[in-house]
Parts: structure tokens; C-alpha cells; sequence
């Protein structure tokens, strides 16, 4: 059971960071002058995209979802609408979190609005997939010891990854290297990216070699 | 020897501070002097060289100007007068530059770029040392041979108006002289003013031969405003009316015959994009030099200036005057100067200069001979020999006027090798010195993490092994070795070791008690690696760290070793606001967590909450704020993000740093004159919120004190004119020096600490009242909140407020609380203390210090005091989160009775770690190209910080000491 559950999210996770590259590689051929640092915005987009669209997709193949109690089509409906407004409210959340870590308040919101929907679509979005619009999951899920399933460590891994991703990317800035990469906020969301890539990593090798993890859950 | 954490922290923290003294001593170097003490004279310039004998040889050289005018601009930017800004602002001096009969350079000031050693290094031609920033404070009359007192001693009349630091530097040098001090930074209108006053009746006279002038608004419009500000152009364009007297009066009283005049432009140091300096940026070093005179040929139009040294300027002047240059000179001559004169002469003045840098090379080098440039020299004075000797047979041929330049450009070459090689020189340490700080310090580090586990115990006692270490034979053996290779070091080296100076007694001390430390540490270390003996009151059995835990250390590490890379150390503040709000973070996750388990009731968190919330009633001192239980939670929460939102307000408040330091920030924007209402309402403001904040805990008497202390604050800013007064008429006010209003507050303030103090004693001998203690200190804390009330500019009140404010709310509802133990709770204080430093617009830089609070209630300038107060306005952010460490422990003594112990050994730990490893840091980067711009004054500021440190400590243990001896 355990290893089978830990073969799918191998295999979901290479979905996903496979889905990063493509959203890498593929602007350059619709794109002019494609770059990363060059057009930042671009390549974030697109990576938040995919990672938005492959992250639904996988989940609800996979059927992780929480189960819904209703299948009435209204009861859909108002969960993808909830869940959209929880996307946006985290959105809004992590650029408010960003604007005190120190951003500039006014000038270059666009570029700290992108890297807050960059992180959304790295961390809430997944919570979204798996938990569902639900705080009260939420908050079990990310207290200490509250995972139930392998999913829920996974998603421990992955939102921490790419959260402390993103606080490490802030590190290079005030190196006076003047390097294209030192250009808000291009370090951080490739340190949340790469964050997040490296929970993708971390979260199957981790539960294979903590089997006891689980056994331990509240409740 | 079993001692309390307390005073374990306090003695090595005392030990720490010899280290660094001793280290500090070895690393700034001492400036290149001649061991000379007497001064050049003119009787020992050299001969002219020459290969046969000649009767005119040894002709002293003669002056070439008349008279000279000096007009020192202070932070005049070369872009000031070659810039946009001097086309506009300074038409007649451009005029001058392009058209006239001038020569313009680019003059580079060495940093550090603050006046007097600026003054020094333009009447000297030396270079100050770094350790002459420090001492810019108090200016003691120069001693060192320069250029004023060569002049004096020649017979030459000198007048001085400006800046009184000349005054004090050169005392009895001038015959006439009007200082004014640079008292008040917003004024700048009448510092010049008493300058120009004077100048109609002394251009006038001619019973003088040097005029110098020092103006000094320029630099306090940079202060105030910066360099981009409206006030700039009409002091240049002032400065430009002032040049145009003096140039014509010059012009007009020059005749026929005589020798021309000179009148000489230049800065003592620049400007940066913020308007301060001190430090080594481009526009800070580059200072324009322009020189006017008759003698000098016309320019057909703007030329780009060349780049000369300012201490260039000693050298020509010297010689311009027929004087003989200063000794310790590292200065070449400016040789277009002297083009106008025959090639004889030429020849003869640069010989002039290379002998007397030749002289200062062997003096204090003593490898000077592999030198190149005085093996060039050497050869240049040969060449000069055998050229003077046709020239003096009456050989006018082509050959030999060719045969002249090469020499000039051989003793050109030769100069400016030997320039380098002295300036190089300045970089030499005393690594002796160096060493045997960091040794000391090193021990003592370790020492405090070698007890960590002891320290922080229950009992909070450590057991020291001073007998046995003091009695064991390997401490007689390492004092043997340690003097042997003392004697061996002095002896082998030159003496320019500090310790070997020091006299044999000190040193065996000094010796003996390393030894004991080390052998102290051997045993302790000892103890601790033998299995079976670890000592009883070991706590930290279960390792499971929290994750604030694991922030608290990361950040710990993470920002000594950032301390390894200039660009964090110019940033510092950035990595404390960092780390700051990711704490503020951290916290509020376990805010949440604490209240949001709760709800779920799952058991295993049940020890979590309650039972042991409410501490006894009796105990919490008065004036908690009042909550409801059910508003708690929410109150709670919103205390990290209301945290948060302070600190990015106050971070936007003072811009500091180097690369973002020009953006516009509320500092400014508040300090601009059309914004004064608003500053006032925002003093006001921050002031009422103070006094509600500190009043709550003191006795009556002690509020209304503070009462009236926090209204003089207001009167004193009204008084020196930073804020209005409601019910003052606006116009036809002076300004004052708001010398009563202060010292009205400084009674306040002694009041306060005074009732304190008295209720600290009566808690200790004759009540033993934990309360009484606990209100005694909340009245020595908010003595101190006054005491930087008065101190800090208007504009950092609400840093002050708000700091007041963070500590209120997260004293109640965050440490108290979630029940923090006396570890993580210091840790946290010292971060919000690093980053309320920053927060209050110090930097790293020593442009930063701001040194007006000195003169707050002084009607001159008295050195203690002033140095004193500079140094608590500085420090005020670290120093109230320090004090409000104790008080905060104290009143907690409830639920720990080693708290305070291990409170005070956390800050001293947490203050060691970064100093030691700057200290290594710093010995290994010592040949870095920023080793004097951005190393060392982080490290001054590491040992001043250091001192404050300790002083805190002392007080934690003399608070500790209280309690045990009555319990
Ligand atoms: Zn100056
Ligand atoms: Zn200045």
C-alpha cells in the first residue's frame, strides 16, 4: 500500500517538474527574445501556469482530492469558487508578506504581485488539490505532527521548500555584483522555484525512509 | 569556584573588551611619522647637487608668491565647481577655471573623509591614520611638523576666520583668527556669515601674508538636505560673490614688480548622494582644486582637470613660499605649478621634494634602499649633478635644456614611486598585537561555550576550576613559554610592537593570566569529555528544537557569517530587518498554533494550555494592560503582525546603507522645511503614546517627572527650531541653543533614574520586596526612554514609540504567553536591538554617528559629556531592548529564579560570537581593497557595541546579585 502510494507521488512529481521545464523551454519558440532574466514575467507566468494546470490535472486524475460529501453540481461550483478566492486571498496574502519583508510599496508591484502568485501556485494551489478549500485541514496539516497521509507530508515538504526557496533567494540582492539574477524578484522566484523542486525531491525519499512518520498521527 | 552565570558573563565580557583594545591597538595602524620629533628646517635643505664645488649652491629656494589665500569650502563636490552645478551656480570662478589665468585639478582626499583629518592632511601632507576619525571629537593642538607652523616660523602673518578646529589645531599660530563652531547643523546662513564679516577689512589691509577661510554652511546644507537640495545653489552662488571679492582685491593691490599672488580653492572633502561623508565613495573623495594666479598662463577654454592627491597641495604650497616642507609629507609637488619658473629651479623644487621624501622613506622603512623610487632618486640626483654642472660651465645648447627634462622626468617618476611606497606603508599591522587580542579573545569564547550547559542550567552556576588550573604544572610551563617567545618577539623584530613597549611587570601579568585562562579551559574541557562526570543539572536532555528554535540559531550563524562580505556588512541593516520579520513570522505560526490546537482539545497537547496561565495576581506588577480572556487570543495574534507593520513603517522611516541610501525616505521628507507641521505632529504624538506606554508601571511621583520630561523634550526641539510650538509666534523668533530646555529634561532624568535607583537600594537592604525592585527598575528604564527622547532627532521619536510600543504588546502576549524561556526571549531582544539601531538610521558607516546629540544642553563643547551622549544616542535602540531585558526578567522571577542569570549569559554570548569572528574575519581580510572603507568602522562599532554590552551585563548582575542575597 505504502510503496504504491509512494511510486504514484514519484511518478506525480516528475509530472510536475517536468511540467517546470517544458514551462521553461517551451516560450522560446512563441516568444521573442525569450529569457529568463530578460522577461522575467514571462517565464514566471508560464511556469506558474503549468504548474497550476499539470498540479489540478494530476490531482484530480489521481483522485487525492478530498472526497466530496455532495455531488450536486451547485456544491461543485461553490468549491471551485471558494477555492479560486482562496487562491486570490493567498495571493494578496504572500504580497502583503513580501511588501513587509521589504519590497517597495508602490513602484515594481507588478513584479512583487507575480512572484505572490508564483508562490500561490507553488503552495496553495497544491493545499487547494489536496485539502480542499478547508481551514480547518489547513491548519491540521501544518501543525506539527497533523499529517495523516503521505499526501499531507508531501505537501508539508513542498510548501516548506519553496517558502524557504523563496527566503534564501532574497540573500543574493544586497551583493553589489550587479548581476542580471540580483534584479528584483528575479532571485526569489528561482529560489522558490528551486525550492520547490527540491521538495518534489525530498518528499518520496523522505517517506520512504521515515515510515514511522505516519504511525504517529493525532487523533 | 563555583560563580552565577551572571557574573561568569560579566568577567569574560570584561576580559573580551582588553582583547579587543589590544587588537585594536595592533590593527589601525599608526600614521607614517619621522622619529624626529623637531620640525624641517630651512637650514637643512640639501644643496643643490653638483658634481664640482660652486659658491651659489646651498641658495635657499625663493618664494614665489607674495601672498596667499586659502578658501577651504567644506564638502565642496568637484562636481560643484566643474559640474552643471558651477556653470550655473558659480559663473565667475568657471570664468575663472576656463578663461583665466588658473590651474584646476581634481583633488582626492583619502578617507576617512571627515574634517579634521582632512585639516590635518592639508596643512601636514600626511595621511591620518584611521584611528584620527575617533579622535575627531576632541581636536588636541597638532604637534606634527606642518605647514602653519613653518610658515609662522618664517616670519609669515597668518589669518584664520572659519572653522574653529583650526583654532584648536593650531593654537597661537595665527594673528588674527575668528573660529566659529559648527554647533548646529541647520544653520547655515550665520556660520558663514561670521566668516565673510571680517573679509571687506582684512582685504583691505596688507600687514598679513596668509589669509585662510574656512566656510562651513555648504557642509550643513549637505546634512540637512543633501546634495541635490534648492539650498545649494545660492550657497555656491554666495561662495562664488566671496571668491569674486577676494580675486579682485587681489588684482587690484598687485604691482609692478612684486611677486604675484596666489589664491587657492579647494575642499577639504566631498559629499555623497546623501549629503554625508566619512566614507570613501567617489563623490566624498573627489574635492575640486583651483589655483589663481598671475603667474600661471591663460586658458583658452575648459579643460578636463587632471587628478592629483589633496595632500599634494603641502608640498607646492611649501615651496610656492620658500618654506621648507613639512616632514612627514607623503605629498609630490604639483609640478605645472612651477612651470612658469626656469628649469633650474624646477629641478631644484623637485629635488627639493624627493629629498625630503627620501629622508621620511629611510626613516620609516627600513628596507628603504631596494625601494624602487629611491633607487631612482638616487639616480635622478646623480643626472641633476652632472646637468647642473654644464649648466653652471655656461652650456646653452639644445642638449642640455633636452638633457634638463629627462632629469624632470626622472625625479617625477622617482617621486611618485616614493609617494607610493609611503602610502602603502600606512597598511602595516602590528601583528603581534593582533595576535595575542584574538588569542584572549578566543579564549574567552570558548571558555563561554565550553559552559554553556552549566550556565544555563537550573542553578545557573558555573564551576570554574581556577584552583586547579592555578596549580598544575603545565600553567607554570605555558607562562614559561608564553615569556619566552615574548622576549624572542621583541627582540627579533623592530620595536614597533605595542606590547613590547609595555613594561615587563604588565606583561608577566597579562602573561599569567592568559596562561590561567587557557589552562582553565584545558580542564574544563577536559571534564566535559570524560564520560561520567557531566554535571548534574544538565537540562537539555530532550533535543527536539521548536522551529523558532532553529530561526534563532540559523539567524545567529547566518549573520556572523554574512559578516564575511562588504556588501552585508554596507546592508546590515537588511539582514536584521530580514531576520527580524521572519521571526515576527515564526511567532505568529506559534501564536496560532497555540490557539488554534487548542480548540481541537486532541490530549497530547493539553500540558500546552492551561492552568498555568495567570501568573499570581499579586505578583504582575501594576498596569497591565487590562484584556478580557476572550479578546486575548485575538490581541495575540494580531501582536506579530502588528510588530511587522511597525518595523517596515520604521524601516521606510531612515533610508541607511550605501546602495539604497539615496532613495527618498520619510526622514527627509519630514526634515524638509514645508514640512514642519507635520513633523511637530508626529513628535507630538510619538511623545503622548511614550508617555502612556511607560507610565503605567512607575510611582506617581516618577510620572509626573516624566511628564514634564517628555513636554521639555518638545520645548527644547521648538527652542532649537526643529518643531513648532503651538502658542509661540511664528516670525521674528531666534533661534536658541535650547540650552535651559534641556538641562530642565537632564533634571527630570536624574530624578527619575534617581528614584530608581532609590527603590533598587531600599528592595535590596531593607524590604527585600520583589515588587518595589520591579517598580525601581521600570523608573530607571524610563529615565533612559527620557534621556533618548531628548537625544534623538524628532523625526526617530517614533522609532522611540514604537520600540516602547513592540515591547509592551509582546511582553504581554507574546513571552509571557506562549511561556518563552529566558534564552529565546534574549535572543529576540537582541534582534530587535540590531535592528532598532539600524532602525534609528545608523549604519556601518561613521558618517552615521550623530554626533549634534553631544551638544544637546551644553553651551560648548566639554568632551565627557559630549562623547558620552553621542555614544547613547547611538546605542540608544540595543540599550533599551537591553534594559528592557532586565526589567522584563525581573518581574518574571517567578516562574525562574535563573532567569536573569541566564539572560544575562545569552547576551553576552550572543554579543562575543560576532565579535570574535569579526575579529578573525578581519585579520584575514586585512589586504582587502575595502579593508579601511567598510571593514573598519564595522569594527569600531563591534567594540563600541561591545562596551555597551558589557556595561548592560554589569547592571544584569548587580540586579541578579539583589536577588540571590536576599532569597
Ligand atoms: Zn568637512
Ligand atoms: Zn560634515
Amino acid at each position: 500500500m505504502r510503496d504504491l502510494e509512494i511510486k504514484g507521488m514519484v511518478s506525480a512529481h516528475a509530472i510536475i517538474a517536468s511540467s517546470i521545464f517544458v514551462a521553461t523551454v517551451m516560450p522560446l519558440f512563441f516568444v521573442d527574445n525569450f529569457s529568463i532574466y530578460g522577461t522575467h514575467l514571462t517565464w514566471l507566468y508560464s511556469v506558474s501556469g503549468s504548474v497550476s494546470v499539470v498540479n489540478i490535472t494530476v490531482f484530480w486524475l489521481l483522485g487525492i482530492s478530498p472526497p466530496t460529501k455532495k455531488h450536486t453540481l451547485s456544491y461543485k461550483v461553490s468549491r471551485a469558487v471558494r477555492s479560486c478566492l482562496y487562491f486570490i486571498l493567498s495571493c494578496l496574502l504572500f504580497h502583503a508578506v513580501v511588501v513587509l519583508y521589504g519590497a517597495p510599496l508602490l513602484e515594481s508591484a507588478l513584479e512583487t504581485f507575480s512572484l505572490a502568485v508564483l508562490l500561490s501556485s507553488l503552495t496553495t494551489l497544491r493545499c487547494l488539490c489536496v485539502l480542499g478549500p478547508s481551514v480547518q485541514a489547513w491548519i491540521r496539516v501544518f501543525s506539527r505532527e497533523g499529517a495523516m497521509s503521505v499526501w499531507d507530508t508531501s505537501l508539508q515538504i513542498t510548501t516548506a521548500c519553496s517558502v524557504i526557496g523563496a527566503w534564501l533567494g532574497a540573500f543574493p540582492i544586497p551583493l553589489d555584483w550587479d548581476r542580471p539574477w540580483q534584479v528584483w524578484p528575479i532571485s526569489c522566484s528561482l529560489g522558490a522555484t528551486f525550492g520547490f523542486l527540491t521538495g518534489l525531491v525530498i518528499a518520496p525519499a523522505w517517506i520512504h525512509w521515515h515510515p514511522e512518520v505516519l504511525g504517529r498521527s493525532p487523533g | 569556584m563555583k560563580i552565577r552565570s551572571s557574573v561568569f558573563a560579566s568577567l569574560c565580557l570584561i576580559f573580551e573588551i582588553f582583547g579587543i583594545a589590544l587588537f585594536l591597538r595592533g590593527f589601525f595602524p599608526v600614521p607614517v611619522k619621522s622619529s624626529f620629533s623637531s620640525k624641517s628646517k630651512l637650514s637643512d635643505l640639501p644643496a643643490e647637487p653638483l658634481t664640482g664645488n660652486s659658491p651659489n649652491s646651498s641658495k635657499v629656494p625663493a618664494s614665489l608668491f607674495r601672498r596667499v589665500v586659502i578658501v577651504v569650502i567644506d564638502a565642496l563636490r568637484e562636481d560643484f565647481v566643474f559640474g552643471p552645478k558651477g556653470q550655473q551656480y558659480m559663473p565667475y570662478t568657471r570664468n575663472l577655471v576656463e578663461r583665466g589665468s588658473s590651474l584646476s585639478f581634481v583633488a582626492k582626499a583619502r578617507p576617512p573623509t571627515v574634517t579634521m583629518p582632512r585639516i590635518k592632511a592639508l596643512t601636514t601632507g600626511s595621511i591620518p591614520g584611521f584611528i584620527d576619525v575617533v579622535m575627531n571629537l576632541n581636536s588636541p593642538a597638532l604637534l606634527e611638523d606642518n605647514i602653519i607652523w613653518q610658515a609662522k616660523a618664517a616670519g609669515k602673518r597668518i589669518i584664520f576666520y572659519g572653522d574653529d578646529t583650526w583654532v584648536r589645531l593650531f593654537p597661537k599660530h595665527f594673528m588674527e583668527y575668528d573660529g566659529t563652531t559648527s554647533f548646529f547643523v541647520s544653520d547655515y546662513t550665520e556660520v558663514d556669515n561670521n566668516v565673510t564679516r571680517h573679509l571687506d577689512s582684512t582685504l583691505k589691509r596688507d600687514d598679513w601674508d596668509i589669509l585662510i577661510l574656512h566656510y562651513l554652511g555648504l557642509d550643513h546644507i549637505g546634512h540637512l538636505s543633501g546634495p541635490h537640495s534648492s539650498l545649494v545653489g545660492p550657497k555656491l552662488l554666495e561662495m562664488d560673490h566671496i571668491l569674486k571679492r577676494i580675486h579682485a582685491s587681489l588684482i587690484s593691490r598687485e604691482t609692478e614688480g612684486s611677486l604675484p599672488n596666489l589664491l587657492v580653492l579647494c575642499g577639504d572633502h566631498g559629499m555623497s548622494e546623501t549629503g554625508s561623508h566619512g566614507g570613501s565613495s567617489e563623490p566624498e573623495i573627489s574635492t575640486p582644486m583651483v589655483l589663481i594666479s598671475p603667474a600661471f598662463r591663460r586658458k583658452a577654454g575648459m579643460e578636463t582637470p587632471s587628478t592629483v592627491e589633496q595632500v599634494d597641495l603641502v608640498p607646492t604650497l611649501a615651496l610656492g613660499l620658500g618654506l621648507p616642507i613639512s616632514q612627514n609629507s607623503v605629498g609630490r609637488l604639483i609640478q605645472p605649478v612651477f612651470q612658469g619658473t626656469s628649469l633650474r629651479d624646477q629641478l631644484r623644487f623637485l629635488h627639493l621634494n624627493g629629498f625630503q621624501l627620501s629622508c621620511l622613506l629611510k626613516d620609516s622603512m627600513p628596507a628603504f634602499e631596494k625601494e624602487e623610487g629611491y633607487e631612482q632618486f638616487r639616480v635622478a640626483e646623480k643626472s641633476h649633478g652632472s646637468w647642473m654642472k654644464l649648466y653652471l660651465e655656461g652650456n646653452t645648447s639644445e642638449v642640455l635644456s633636452n638633457m634638463g627634462r629627462k632629469v624632470l622626468k626622472q625625479y617625477l617618476e622617482a617621486l611618485q614611486a616614493m609617494s607610493a611606497a609611503l602610502s602603502r606603508q600606512l597598511g602595516k599591522y602590528d601583528m603581534y598585537s593582533m595576535v595575542v587580542g584574538m588569542v584572549l579573545v578566543l579564549q574567552v569564547l570558548l571558555l563561554l561555550l565550553i559552559a554553556m550547559p552549566e550556565a544555563l542550567s537550573n542553578s545557573a552556576e558555573v564551576e570554574l576550576p581556577l584552583a586547579s588550573a592555578l596549580l598544575s604544572l603545565p600553567f607554570y610551563l605555558l607562562c614559561l613559554l608564553c615569556c619566552s617567545v615574548h622576549v624572542l618577539v621583541c627582540t627579533s623584530a623592530e620595536a614597533s610592537c605595542y606590547l613590547c613597549g609595555l613594561s615587563w611587570g604588565l606583561v608577566l601579568v597579562a602573561t599569567a593570566f592568559s596562561c590561567g585562562l587557557l589552562c582553565m579551559l584545558l580542564s574544563l574541557a577536559n571534564q566535559k569529555m570524560s564520560p561520567g562526570s557531566r554535571p548534574a543539572g544538565k537540562s537539555s536532555g530532550d533535543s527536539c528544537f521548536s522551529e523558532l528554535d532553529i530561526l534563532l540559531l540559523i539567524g545567529t550563524v547566518g549573520h556572523v557569517i554574512s559578516l564575511g562580505s562588504s556588501s552585508f556588512i554596507e546592508e546590515e541593516h537588511q539582514t536584521w530587518y530580514f531576520l527580524l520579520n521572519t521571526l515576527c513570522l515564526a511567532v505568529f505560526q506559534d501564536v496560532c498554533r497555540k490557539y488554534f490546537r487548542e480548540r481541537r482539545g486532541t490530549g497530547d497537547e493539553g500540558s500546552y494550555l492551561p492552568s498555568k496561565e495567570g501568573p499570581p495576581a499579586s505578583l504582575s506588577p501594576a498596569g497591565e494592560l487590562s484584556v478580557g480572556a476572550g479578546s486575548e487570543k485575538w490581541l495575540a495574534l494580531a501582536t506579530p503582525l502588528l510588530t511587522l507593520a511597525c518595523c517596515r513603517v520604521l524601516r521606510s522611516l531612515n533610508q541607511t546603507g550605501v546602495q539604497w541610501a539615496h532613495l527618498p525616505d520619510l526622514g527627509h521628507w519630514l526634515n524638509s522645511q514645508e514640512h514642519k507641521a507635520e513633523l511637530s505632529l508626529l513628535a507630538a504624538a510619538s511623545l503622548v503614546l511614550m508617555f502612556f506606554l511607560v507610565q503605567r508601571r512607575c510611582s506617581l511621583v516618577s510620572k509626573i517627572a516624566l511628564a514634564l520630561g517628555l513636554l521639555g523634550v518638545y520645548s527644547y526641539r521648538a527652542a532649537v527650531g526643529n518643531v513648532l510650538f503651538p502658542w509661540q509666534p511664528k516670525e521674528g523668533r531666534d533661534l536658541s541653543k535650547g540650552t535651559v530646555e534641556a538641562r530642565f529634561v537632564y533634571i527630570f532624568v536624574l530624578g527619575i533614574l534617581f528614584t530608581g535607583a532609590k527603590d533598587l537600594l531600599r528592595s535590596q537592604v531593607i524590604s527585600a520586596d520583589v515588587r518595589l525592585k520591579s517598580r525601581g527598575l521600570w523608573e530607571v528604564y524610563s529615565g533612559v526612554v527620557l534621556l533618548c527622547a531628548l537625544l534623538l532627532r524628532p523625526h526617530n521619536l517614533p522609532v522611540l514609540a514604537c520600540c516602547l510600543l513592540i515591547q509592551t504588546v509582546m511582553a504581554q502576549f507574546i513571552w509571557k504567553e506562549l511561556q518563552y524561556d529566558a534564552a529565546q526571549t534574549t535572543i529576540m531582544h537582541y534582534w530587535f536591538g540590531q535592528a532598532f539601531f539600524y532602525f534609528q538610521g545608523n549604519s556601518n558607516n561613521i558618517a552615521t554617528v550623530d554626533i549634534s546629540a553631544g551638544f544637546v544642553g551644553l553651551e560648548s563643547y566639554v568632551e565627557i559629556p559630549a562623547v558620552f551622549l553621542t555614544a547613547f544616542s547611538t546605542y540608544a535602540g540595543p540599550l533599551l531592548w537591553a534594559c528592557h531585558l532586565v526589567c522584563y526578567l525581573t518581574s518574571e522571577h517567578h516562574r525562574s529564579a535563573a532567569s536573569l542569570g541566564h539572560g544575562c549569559y545569552c547576551f553576552a554570548l550572543l554579543r562575543s560570537i560576532p565579535v570574535v569572528a569579526y575579529i578573525l574575519l578581519i585579520t584575514a581580510l586585512r589586504y582587502h581593497l575595502f579593508i579601511w572603507s567598510v571593514f573598519s568602522p564595522k569594527l569600531l562599532y563591534e567594540a563600541m557595541h561591545m562596551l555597551v554590552t558589557t556595561i548592560v551585563c554589569v547592571f544584569f548582575t548587580a540586579m541578579d546579585q539583589n536577588h540571590t542575597s536576599r532569597s
